[in-house]
């Protein structure tokens, strides 16, 4: 039956009257000049309701620490093979007011429960974010699994500030993603959010009521 | 199945129905306004659309080749791919690979092809519990309806409606108002629904041919939690989705949130292009995708129909028609209502059961003027009446087989081809028109003032001026 639906579909189109020739129009997205980009990044990411913190690059794990002292935080996920999950393990050690961290350090299978229920916040990298549209851009993998960004209530996530491209386009011609993408990419602009209710806007109805971003200075 | 005058009848209840009217005029008046803040440069607009349109019509005049090119690349990745000719062939696949894992409860992300295929009534014969987790879909879920709207699937409703339903609807919910505390208890039990579920189903806004790449964007967080908790996921799709190239997906994103809600862009852009790989801790260990056809390869074939399948699926049409915005969406009893239903319904199920969906429509071209991917409407709406009548005049379809319509044509078609009972017909009509019994008319003049003839007629006005015929 599938054989014959997919020769059978594709027969009915080589047969239909060809199109004419497309002339591609010459779009080109927006410049946005680089010392901009922060700022347009911070501007457009805020106003979907995400929280940014500069940071210097040595003190974040303290950052963090204070950031998150007034949340009520008490189980924190983190991804042990990830060089950030590995520096805040070694920077919150012995500290007794630290939360407890979570190591993500099996299948999904066999921490459903824990994922779903046991956390209350979670911290992953960034490849990187677009100005543009205040996205941030996520490749989870083996090293830092995609529900890392998605099951707790509040998602923090670390971007480097020099990672920071102008628009989607320019971004995913500089790094060639159409030679190889990975697994699962993500772009995350804010945390979720629905306005199905009579257009009222309300935070964190499947994913993360709160999206904190810690750009590395 | 539709009754000769169904949509005029069921846009008349819905027009006497002051709270769906309410409803739909602050959603349909927010959804316009949010959306013109999006786009303050005309130019930047029109360019972004012509790069749309060119993307999508691109897609079209390669279609064969460039699903054929996703297939390879998708199974390369490790996404096993299916073809469906049929709503039934299509329901068939999933039923049988979902059979296949003895999965028993599926959670859904938003899909309008699954809902064209009623795919959740197929997987309930089979004592398949099949539950919609975006909110608006859980919410019309609850209600037994359909959506109304293909972005905003509940905005019929309002905030009393909701709230009522989930007090009845949900264990230890007492009735609120407050839409945080909705939104949390819909949180709540659809988290143990995506914990529990088999597998996760989904549709897909672009399939990219050269990567081989699923493309859906969301808001909630809902579709990303069902394509990556389950073991197994399985995205349906319409087979006019793919687009050849990656870079083909930022311009289409700059115009589909944007043109749909008035956002600059969703929350989750979720690019999925294979399953779980050895060593990796989540996402499902299968991915399958299935391509529908389902009348989309006959629209396919006809050039003066084939731009309706460019179409992304924002919903901006329906947002600015002045007739979907007053009536609603259920009016138009159809899977895609608004005017890319008008143009897609009749070709996709027949314009015997939904030709009447094709004048269901002033022709003011609003819809035309805010797609973002520039599909002719009106002119396609055209062609569909056009289609509905056959050259002769005589009439093709049954919603046209009216005795007195049928006469009435018949004798416009005389005096217009005969010059002298034409000119009889003036005469007649300047100067005894004006005594026709209004009631006549009654319909017409009970919202209009009844137009009166001229004393003479133009051709007679400018004899008396002159003017020869020659």
């Amino acid at each position: 039956m599938v054989k014959n639906a997919r020769s059978s579909i594709l027969a009915r189109l080589r047969m239909a009257p060809e199109s004419v020739g497309v002339i591609q129009p010459d779009w080109r997205p927006a410049v946005i000049a680089e010392p901009e980009r922060q700022n347009r990044f911070t501007t457009m990411i805020e106003a979907a309701h995400g929280e940014v913190h500069p940071v210097e690059s040595q003190v974040w794990p303290q950052r963090l620490l204070s950031i998150l002292a007034n949340r009520g935080i008490r189980r924190l996920l983190i991804a042990p093979a990830h060089p950030l999950g590995r520096a805040l393990a070694e920077a919150w050690a012995g500290n007794p007011d630290a939360p407890e961290l979570v190591p993500y350090d099996r299948c999904v299978e066999e921490m459903k429960d824990t994922l779903v229920h046991g956390i209350d916040a979670a911290l992953t990298g960034t490849a990187g974010a677009i100005a543009e549209t205040g996205s941030l851009v996520l490749r989870p993998g083996a090293d830092e699994p995609r529900l890392m960004s998605l099951l707790a209530p509040i998602h923090i996530a670390v971007l480097e500030a020099n990672a920071i491209h102008d628009t989607l386009t320019s971004m995913m011609a500089s790094q060639h993603w159409n030679r190889a993408m990975p697994t699962n990419l993500l772009l995350i602009s804010g945390p979720s959010k629905t306005a199905d209710i009579e257009q009222t806007l309300a935070y964190g109805v499947h994913g993360p009521k709160e999206l904190i971003v810690l750009i590395m200075e | 199945m539709n009754s000769p005058t169904g949509f005029a009848q069921r846009a008349a209840v819905a027009l006497s129905d002051k709270s769906l009217r309410a409803n739909f005029r602050r959603a349909m008046d927010g959804l316009m306004e949010k959306r013109k803040a999006q786009f303050p440069d005309r130019q930047a607009l029109e360019a972004l659309r012509d790069k749309g349109a060119a993307i999508r019509a691109n897609a079209l005049s390669k279609l064969p080749d460039l699903l054929e090119r996703l297939e390879a690349n998708c199974t390369a990745n490790g996404i096993q791919v299916h073809w469906a000719a049929t709503v039934a062939e299509g329901n068939a696949i999933i039923s049988e690979i979902l059979g296949k894992h003895h999965a028993r409860l599926v959670i859904k992300g938003k899909s309008m092809v699954s809902e064209e295929m009623h795919l959740n009534h197929h997987l309930q014969q089979q004592a398949i519990d099949a539950i919609e987790s975006d909110l608006g879909e859980y919410i019309i879920q609850l209600a037994g309806e359909t959506p109304s709207h293909i972005v905003m699937p509940c905005i019929h409703k309002n905030l009393d409606q909701i709230a009522r339903l989930f007090a009845d609807n949900i264990p230890d919910q007492a009735y609120t108002e407050d839409v945080d505390a909705l939104t949390a208890a819909a949180r709540r039990v659809l988290r143990e629904r995506f914990a529990a579920a088999d597998a996760g189903l989904s549709g897909v806004n672009f399939a990219v041919a050269e990567t081989g790449t699923l493309v859906l964007i969301e808001n909630e967080g809902n579709g990303r939690l069902s394509t990556t908790l389950p073991s197994l996921h399985i995205a349906v799709t319409g087979i006019e989705k793919v687009v050849e190239s990656l870079s083909d997906i930022p311009p289409l994103l700059a115009l589909l949130p944007r043109s749909a809600t008035g956002q600059p862009i969703t929350t989750y852009v979720n690019m999925i292009s294979s399953p779980r790989r050895p060593g990796e801790k989540d996402g499902p260990t299968e991915v399958h995708l299935v391509l529908l056809d389902n009348g989309r390869s006959k629209v396919y074939a006809d050039p003066h129909l084939r731009d309706t399948l460019r179409c992304i699926r924002c919903g901006a049409c329906m947002n600015h028609c002045p007739v979907y915005g007053r009536v609603g969406g259920h009016a138009y009893d159809a899977v895609y209502p608004g005017p890319i239903g008008k143009i897609l319904m009749p070709q996709l199920d027949g314009l015997e059961a939904k030709g009447d969906l094709a004048h269901a429509s002033t022709l003011c071209g609003a819809c035309a003027e805010v797609c973002p991917v520039k599909i002719p409407i009106p002119d396609i709406l055209v062609h569909l009446r056009e289609e509905s009548v056959n050259p002769t005049g005589a009439v093709a379809h049954s919603h046209f087989s009216g005795t007195l319509e049928r006469t009435i044509w018949s004798m416009w078609t005389m005096v217009n081809t005969s010059p002298k009972l034409y000119r009889l017909f003036l005469w007649g009509a300047t100067r005894f028109g004006n005594l026709m019994p209004g009631r006549l008319f009654k319909r017409w003049t009970l919202v209009r003032t009844r137009p009166q003839f001229a004393r003479a007629s133009l051709h007679e006005q400018a004899a008396s001026e002159g003017f020869g015929d020659g």
